[in-house]
């Protein structure tokens, strides 16, 4: 049966010698490494889930009444698009499951593929010759945080409104074209024309996740050419000899089993723990808001920003060339994934480091990346733990405003903090593992000698 | 006939249970490519038990979603069908951790580069141009096709909105004369209006999605008011009126912090939810704390022989989000 099929794929193909090779390609094994596979899982359950929710939406912001099931809206004026997915969580069989799995398996995409950049960065596996595979990461990591926005958006509900208030807001504050940009993409000043809304479905369904398809094809296809970096955990694995498991028969079940293992854990997540409830939130107009709205977790550091800038808008006499959305919506974001993109350059000007790297490394090998990366890190949870203020005054009664304050100082002192302990931390890691290193070594030596010697032997 | 069947049923659960004994290793037979390795016949049971566990989960996702409106269906279906894939998962790492042999193999990375490759490729490229002796010159016009062809299909993009023309980022629906109406229509009176609390407001008549339309009304004593002199007019009876839009991030504002207890709260202001902008209207508009860069825009009142508010004009300043032309103009009167 299989040779059956081997010798007829092979005839029509010509791909045996391929396969026999694809089959013996080695992964080396260790618990991170699984983390990009996650989030490789979660996006073929993404195009799944948003397939079948592609199937039910209505993209029109038509005026309609809702006559649906859920009685509290009854009679209420709202867009169809806003309708279509309240008909999804109410009329569709398994319609809300799959809604919650979909926003489920998107939150934990982009934690994913943060874990992901996190486990790369301080392993330093960025470095020659993968600094391609990496920059590829980085923006599918970009393309992601806006695809999540837009999905967020499209629901039409309370929140996504004011989150679509203030992506406008963000956009128009961009020096010298904003309002025009903003124009262009809105169909004019906000809450923008009927066009805006196909414009966000087409790119959502189709534009970005297609890009995303793209840029994960190749970011994977140069992880098979360079084939994946692994740690030394033994005199077997060196910079020229890969350690790993084969694909077939070894990795194969493990990573279907993560495979199902991630949808799985989605749409129990989907079923069992609710989230985003849109009917709770009501339709959007723009003269309408909410108190304590929070949007996904993976845009919790622009929040952050745009409320600790303080209120200033440069000007040069009439003219506004930065409003003050920019600072921390545009400007923020932009600072931080130019230090992601940046850094693989940047680390090879300070160490003068240019050569091939297939080990890689432990954080404490390596303390200057360390401790910048985790300076960086500190300062975008800071900033990040900030947007979250408004919360923490509901829950434990400290002042909002004595909050901003702390974070405006402290995002500019805590990260040198942390770089300063993180580096500390490597560099005496790294002296106890030489001390113990030594101790053994004396050691050894010790006991070879009283072999040699063993009337002196102590009683 | 009867024993007989149970003889065939019994016959093929043997058959299916059984392991079938290794075969010898014929003459002439090759080398085994992936090593062997000792039976385990627990973790195969295991494997075959999780398995048929998935198996009834998923046949009860099926039939929980063929009843009719259950309660917590969508509960049920995301445990069932969770469980069903959650155990072929488990089922699949049984079988990775018991049932296969694990190999730890090693090999040579990949070459780090090919010279000899990368010479002839150069060399390709470069014998392919020899015929040509303007070089510079068309590489020039390459580039210059190249950008002329790139700007020309870009161009129908400017289909999609205004570009060039920013009045409607200026425009609103008020002007003199125009009633103030709530949510249903009702003309508000200025008798409506009490201290500490707030209200919403649209122009009579227009369209209440655009931003220029929505406002805020509040009442403040009269002697309250600290307002510069363009503006001292633009309260009516202690009533003053606010664009509804943050300027910061164009937000509806829906909170007003009124002083309750002075010194927890110690001005009225009004407040946006999404960054906490917080604007004091008693000095019409100003911005006291958060990122707003500019002042609350505010709409003149007055009150018409039958009580009603009615707008005075337009608002002072551009209503909405700031972009790089906001200063330059106001709203037309």
């Amino acid at each position: 049966m299989i040779r059956k099929l081997v010798r007829f794929l092979d005839q029509r193909t010509g791909t045996a010698p391929i396969a026999r090779k694809t089959l013996r390609y080695l992964f080396p094994d260790h618990w991170s490494f699984l983390l990009g596979e996650v989030a490789l899982y979660c996006f073929i359950v993404l195009v799944v889930t948003g397939t079948y929710l592609a199937l039910f939406y209505t993209d029109s912001t038509a005026d309609v009444v809702y006559h649906g099931s859920y009685v509290p809206l009854q009679g209420q004026h709202m867009t169809e698009a806003y309708r279509s997915v309240l008909d999804i969580s109410f009329k569709v069989k398994a319609g809300l499951l799959i809604r919650q799995t979909h926003h489920w398996a998107a939150d934990v995409f982009v934690a994913a593929i943060f874990l992901h950049l996190l486990r790369i960065f301080f392993t330093g596996a960025y470095r020659k010759p993968r600094e391609v595979t990496y920059w590829l990461g980085v923006t599918i990591l970009t393309v992601t945080l806006l695809e999540g926005y837009l999905g967020y958006s499209l629901a039409d509900d309370l929140l996504s409104g004011m989150g679509l208030a203030i992506g406008n807001a963000v956009a128009l504050s961009i020096p010298f074209v904003g309002a025009n940009l903003g124009a262009l993409i809105w169909g004019g000043p906000f809450p923008g024309t009927h066009a805006f809304f196909a414009r966000m479905y087409i790119a959502h369904v189709f534009l970005i996740p297609a890009l995303i398809a793209v840029l994960l094809t190749a970011h994977l296809v140069l992880v098979a050419l360079k084939h994946h970096t692994q740690f030394k955990k033994s005199p077997r694995e060196t910079e020229r000899k890969i350690v790993g498991v084969p694909t077939f028969p070894g990795q194969t079940p493990r990573s279907l089993g993560l495979m199902l293992g991630v949808a799985g854990i989605l749409v129990l997540l989907g079923g069992l723990v609710q989230i985003n409830p849109i009917w709770e939130w009501g339709p959007f107009h723009t003269y309408v808001s909410t108190n304590g709205a929070q949007p996904d977790w993976y845009l919790g550091w622009l929040i952050g920003a745009l409320r600790l800038m303080p209120s200033w808008d440069w000007t040069v006499g009439d003219y506004t060339l930065v409003p003050n959305p920019f600072w921390g919506g545009a400007l923020f974001p932009m600072i931080v994934f130019a230090f992601l993109y940046l850094w693989p350059w940047l680390e090879r000007k300070l160490t003068g480091d240019h050569a091939f790297h297939n080990l890689a490394d432990r954080p404490r090998d390596a303390p200057l990346r360390t401790a910048v990366g985790f300076g960086v890190f500190t300062w975008v949870m800071l900033i990040f733990m900030a947007g979250a203020s408004d919360r923490v005054f509901v829950f434990l009664g400290i002042g909002y405003q004595t909050q901003i304050w702390f974070y405006r100082v402290a995002i500019f002192t805590l990260p040198f903090l942390a770089a300063y302990v993180a580096y500390r931390v490597c560099v005496e890691l790294e002296a106890g593992e030489r001390v113990e290193h030594d101790v053994e070594a004396a050691t050894r030596e010790a006991k070879t000698e009283r072999l040699l010697r063993p009337e002196e032997e102590p009683l | 006939m009867k024993e007989g069947l149970r003889k065939l049923l019994l016959g093929l659960a043997v058959d299916a249970i059984r392991r079938p004994a290794p075969k010898p290793l014929r003459p002439g037979e090759r080398e085994r490519i992936v090593p062997d390795g000792p039976p385990e016949p627990r973790g195969e049971l295991l494997a075959l038990a999780l398995l048929g566990f998935g198996t009834v989960c998923a046949i009860a996702f099926v039939a929980v979603y063929v009843t009719d409106r259950i309660p917590n269906q969508t509960q049920f279906l995301g445990l069932s069908l969770g469980l069903a894939l959650t155990s072929f998962a488990a089922a699949l790492i049984v079988t990775a951790k018991k049932l296969i042999v694990t190999e730890e193999l090693e090999e040579d990375y990949p070459a780090e580069e090919h010279p000899e490759e990368q010479q002839l490729v150069v060399q390709t490229v470069h014998d392919s141009g020899s015929r040509l002796t303007r070089r510079t010159l068309f590489k020039l016009g390459l580039g210059t096709a190249g950008g002329a062809l790139g700007v020309a299909l870009l161009t129908p993009l400017a289909s999609l909105g205004p570009v060039i023309d920013m009045d409607p980022f200026y425009g609103t629906p008020w002007k003199g004369g125009r009633r103030l109406v709530d949510e249903n229509g009702r003309p508000w009176r200025a008798g409506d209006i009490e201290e500490k609390d707030f209200y919403t407001a649209f122009p009579e008549g227009a369209d209440r999605e655009q931003l220029g339309s929505a406002v805020v009304v509040i009442r403040l004593a009269a002697s309250d008011f600290k307002l510069p002199k363009e503006i001292a007019a633009y309260p009516a009876h202690g009533i003053a009126a606010f664009s509804k839009i943050c300027t910061h991030a164009g937000c509806a504002i829906s909170l007003y912090r009124t002083p309750l207890f002075p010194p927890y709260d110690p001005a009225p202001a009004l407040v946006c939810p999404c960054h906490y902008s917080t604007f004091d209207p008693a000095t019409g508009g100003t911005v006291t704390f958060g990122p707003a860069g500019r002042k609350l825009p505010m709409l003149p009142l007055y009150v018409d022989g039958k009580g009603h508010l009615r707008a005075a004009g337009n608002f002072d300043e551009p209503v909405g989000p700031s972009w790089w032309g906001v200063r330059l103009r106001k709203p037309s009167p």
